[in-house]
C-alpha cells in the first residue's frame, strides 16, 4: 500500500524530469564547487517545488509532508545528498519555521522570496560549544530602541556561506531554554560575517559555514514567534527536520543497493558473477530489508505527523533507526565493490562517505535514543536516583 | 480557438526495456510510465499559442484504460483546461486511434489538432497523418516552428525534412505533429499539478463511438536487438588493417 496519490505521482514525474534535466548532469560539478549555484534555487523555485509545505499566501502550496517526502527522495535521485541536504536545509528547515509563527512582515519579507528561490535561508542553531544541549547556546540578542544586538559564533550551518538570510536561535532571556529566541537575521546585516566554507568529509554540494556575529543590527520585528519562546518553535522544526533525515538516509540507501545490486550482476570472480555467490545475495537481501524497515518505519512517523497525533517518538525512532541502518547498509553495498568502493570514480564511495552526517544532523542518534527512552517510561522514577 | 491535443502513456523510455521470453510484448513489471515526450512538446506548443492571447481552448485527449488518466491529468497540469478520456482496454493500432480521434474530433470541432509527431513506445509515426486522412483536412507534421496567422485562420508551419527546413502554410482545420525542437515543454508546477485536481475528464467508453477497434497491424512477435558482440584488441596497426580486409571485410 502507498501513502502516495495521483497528484503525488504527478509531482513525482515532474520533478524527476527537472533533476534528469537540470540537476543529475551538474551534481558532480557542484560537489568539487562545494556549493549549489543559486540559478538552481531559481529552477526549482519557478515550477513551485520550494514552496511544497509554505502558505499559499506566501507563494507556497500549503501541501503536507507526503509532498515534501517525494521533493526529499526524487532529489535524491540525482545521487548527490548534499543536493538534498542543501536545498531542503533552504525550504524546510530554515523557511517552515518563518512561516509558521512569523509575523505577516517577515513571511512577505523572507518566506515568498525562499518561495521562489530569490533569497536562500539556512537554520542557525548550533555553535562551537552547544550542539545537542540547544539549552546551552550562548549567542546573545540585546535589545536596542527597535532593534536587537547580536553577538555570538554559529557553526556547521549548512548554507551558511550561500544563504541571504539565516533564521538564528539566540539568547534573549535568562540561562536555559526558557531564554531563548528565534531571530531572522539577513546576512547582509551590519556586523553578520561568514567564515570560509567548512571542509566536510562529505555532502560535497551542500556547503557548510560558521557565522558569526559583531554588534549585529537586526530590527526586533524580524522576530519569530514570542520572545523566549525560540526553544518551542526550534523543537516543533526538528520534527520536520528529523524526517527529512530519514527521508534522505532511506533513499540513499536504495541508490546504494541498486548500485550494488548492477555491480553484483556485472562483475565476475572466480568464473562467476559475483551475485552468483550465495554470501553476496544474503548480504544484499538482508540490506534490502534494513532498507524497507527503515522506510516503513519513517512513513508510520509521516502518517503520524500529517495527522496530527503526537508522534515525537516515532519520528526518532525513525531517524535513529534509518540513520544507523544507512552506515551499516553504506558498508555491506560498498563492500561488493572490492578495490572501486574506494576509487572516487564510483558513486557507491561518495553516498558511503555522505551517509556519516546522518546519526548527527538535526539531533544525533545519542539524542534520539534519549527522547525514545523519555517517552517511554524508561527513567528513573522520581527519588530513586 | 479550441486545439485539441493529444497526451499518450508510454513506458518511461529511459529505462531498460526487457522482453518477455515468448515474444508476446515487454516485461511491464515494475515498469514506468510517463507522457509521450513528443506528446508533451504538443501540449506545450498548445499552451503557448494559447497564452500569447486570443483566449483559446486547450483540449487534452488520451486513449487507454483507467491508468491513461493519469497522462491526461498531467497535459492538465501543465495547463491544458479540460480532458478527454477514450476508455480502452484493449491495444489500438495508429488506425484505430486515428478513427477514435476522427469522432472525438467530430464532437469537439477544434480550429486544428496537435499532436506528438510519434509515440516513443512503438514508434508508428501515422496516426496524425491517418487522422488528417480521415477527416480529409490538410496536415504538417513534424513542425519545428508554428505560426499562426493574425486571424488565426492558418499557420505557417516550418517542418523539419531531410537535409534543411521547408516552410508550408496550412488553413485550418488542420492536424499539426511536433517535433523534437519546437520546444522545450515545461515542467508542470506544483500548483498547476494542485488545479489540475479539480479539471474536468470526461469518461467516453470507445464502444459509444461506434469504431472499429480490430487492429488492422497483426503484433507477429517481438525479440530483443542482437547483443553486441565483445570487442578484440588488436596488437599493431598492420593486424588491424589484415584485419579489417578479411574478417570485416570493410577495407
Ligand atoms: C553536515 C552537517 C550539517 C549541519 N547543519 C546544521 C545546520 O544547518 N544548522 C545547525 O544549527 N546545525 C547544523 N549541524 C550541527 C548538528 O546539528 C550538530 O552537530 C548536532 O546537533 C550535534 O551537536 P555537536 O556537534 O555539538 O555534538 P555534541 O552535542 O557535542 O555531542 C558530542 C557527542 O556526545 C553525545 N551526547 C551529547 N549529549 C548527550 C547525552 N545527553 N547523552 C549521551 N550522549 C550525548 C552526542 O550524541 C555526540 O555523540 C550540522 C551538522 C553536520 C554534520
Amino acid at each position: 500500500m502507498t501513502p502516495f496519490l495521483q497528484e503525488h505521482e504527478m509531482f513525482r514525474r515532474s520533478l524527476r524530469e527537472l533533476v534528469g534535466r537540470e540537476i543529475a548532469p551538474h551534481a558532480l560539478e557542484w560537489e568539487a564547487a562545494g556549493a549549489l549555484p543559486r540559478e538552481l534555487f531559481r529552477k526549482l523555485g519557478e515550477p513551485g517545488f520550494l514552496g511544497v509545505r509554505l502558505s499559499e499566501a506566501h507563494g507556497g502550496s500549503g501541501l503536507d509532508f507526503w509532498s515534501t517526502a517525494v521533493l526529499v527522495q526524487e532529489l535524491v535521485r540525482c545521487g548527490s545528498i548534499g543536493v538534498a541536504v542543501s536545498v531542503l536545509a533552504h525550504a524546510e528547515f530554515a523557511t517552515k519555521v518563518i512561516d509558521r509563527a512569523g509575523t505577516d512582515e517577515l513571511k512577505e519579507l523572507f518566506v515568498g522570496p525562499a518561495a521562489a528561490g530569490e533569497r536562500i535561508g539556512a537554520l542557525a542553531v548550533t555553535e562551537p560549544d552547544a550542539g545537542s544541549d540547544v539549552g546551552a547556546i550562548r549567542t546573545r540578542a540585546v535589545r536596542d530602541g527597535g532593534d536587537y544586538v547580536v553577538n555570538g559564533t554559529k557553526t556547521f550551518i549548512t548554507n551558511g556561506s550561500i544563504a541571504d538570510f539565516a533564521t538564528t536561535a539566540v539568547r534573549t532571556g535568562g540561562p536555559g531554554h526558557r531564554g531563548i529566541s528565534l531571530v531572522v537575521i539577513p546576512t547582509d546585516a551590519p556586523g553578520f560575517r561568514k567564515s570560509q566554507r567548512l571542509r566536510k568529509i562529505g555532502c560535497h554540494a551542500s556547503d557548510t559555514a560558521e557565522l558569526s556575529f559583531e554588534d549585529c543590527r537586526v530590527p526586533a520585528r524580524y522576530l519569530v514567534g514570542p520572545e523566549h519562546g525560540g526553544f518551542k518553535l526550534i523543537m516543533q522544526g526538528f520534527e520536520g527536520e528529523r524526517l527529512v533525515l530519514a527521508l534522505i538516509c532511506c533513499q540513499q540507501m536504495r541508490l546504494m543497493w541498486e548500485e550494488a545490486r548492477r555491480y553484483g550482476h556485472e562483475r565476475k570472480a572466480f568464473g562467476q558473477p559475483l551475485l552468483g555467490f550465495q554470501v553476496w545475495r544474503h548480504r544484499l537481501a538482508d540490506a534490502l530489508t534494513s532498507i524497507e524497515a527503515a522506510e516503513a518505519l519513517t512513513y508510520r512517523a509521516i502518517d503520524l505527523y500529517v495527522r496530527g497525533e503526537p508522534c515525537n517518538q516515532e519520528i526518532s525512532m525513525a531517524k535513529l533507526f534509518a540513520a544507523e541502518a544507512s552506515v551499516g547498509v553504506a558498508h555491506g553495498c560498498a563492500q561488493i565493490f572490492g578495490g572501486n568502493r574506494y576509487m572516487e570514480e564510483y558513486a557507491i564511495g561518495r553516498l558511503q562517505r555522505d551517509s556519516l552526517a546522518f546519526s548527527v544532523g538535526a539531533g544525533t542518534s545519542e539524542v534520539m535514543r534519549e527522547i525514545i527512552a523519555r517517552t517511554s517510561g524508561l527513567e528513573p522514577r522520581e527519588g530513586a536516583r | 480557438m479550441k486545439i485539441l491535443v493529444t497526451s499518450k502513456r508510454v513506458t518511461d523510455p529511459d529505462m531498460k526495456i526487457k522482453v518477455k521470453a515468448d515474444g508476446t510484448g515487454i516485461v511491464t513489471d515494475g515498469m514506468n510510465y510517463k507522457v509521450n515526450p513528443f506528446d508533451e512538446i504538443a501540449i506545450e506548443e498548445a499552451l503557448r499559442i494559447k497564452e500569447k492571447g486570443g483566449g483559446a481552448e486547450v483540449v487534452v485527449v488520451g486513449i487507454g484504460g483507467k491508468d491513461a488518466a493519469l497522462e491526461i491529468r498531467s497535459g492538465l497540469a501543465m495547463g491544458a483546461d479540460r480532458g478527454i478520456h477514450v476508455l480502452c482496454e484493449q491495444a489500438v493500432d495508429s488506425s484505430v486511434v486515428a478513427q477514435i480521434l476522427a469522432k472525438v474530433y467530430e464532437t469537439e470541432k477544434p480550429d486544428f489538432v496537435i499532436m506528438g509527431k510519434q509515440a516513443v513506445d512503438d514508434d508508428s509515426n501515422q496516426a496524425a497523418q491517418m487522422l488528417a486522412g480521415a477527416l480529409g483536412v490538410p496536415q504538417a507534421c513534424f513542425a519545428s516552428k508554428v505560426e499562426l496567422a493574425g486571424d488565426a485562420k492558418s499557420a505557417r508551419v516550418t517542418r523539419e525534412v531531410d537535409g534543411g527546413l521547408e516552410t508550408i502554410e496550412v488553413t485550418f482545420p488542420a492536424v499539426l505533429t511536433a517535433d523534437l525542437r519546437l520546444n522545450e515543454p515545461r515542467y508542470a508546477s506544483l500548483p498547476g499539478i494542485m488545479k489540475a485536481k479539480k479539471k474536468k475528464i470526461d469518461e467516453i467508453p470507445v464502444a459509444s463511438l461506434g469504431v472499429d477497434t480490430n487492429p488492422r497491424v497483426k503484433f507477429v512477435k517481438m525479440t530483443e536487438p542482437p547483443t553486441r558482440k565483445a570487442g578484440v584488441k588488436v596488437a599493431d596497426v598492420p593486424t588491424l588493417v589484415q584485419k579489417l580486409k578479411e574478417e570485416a571485410k570493410v577495407i
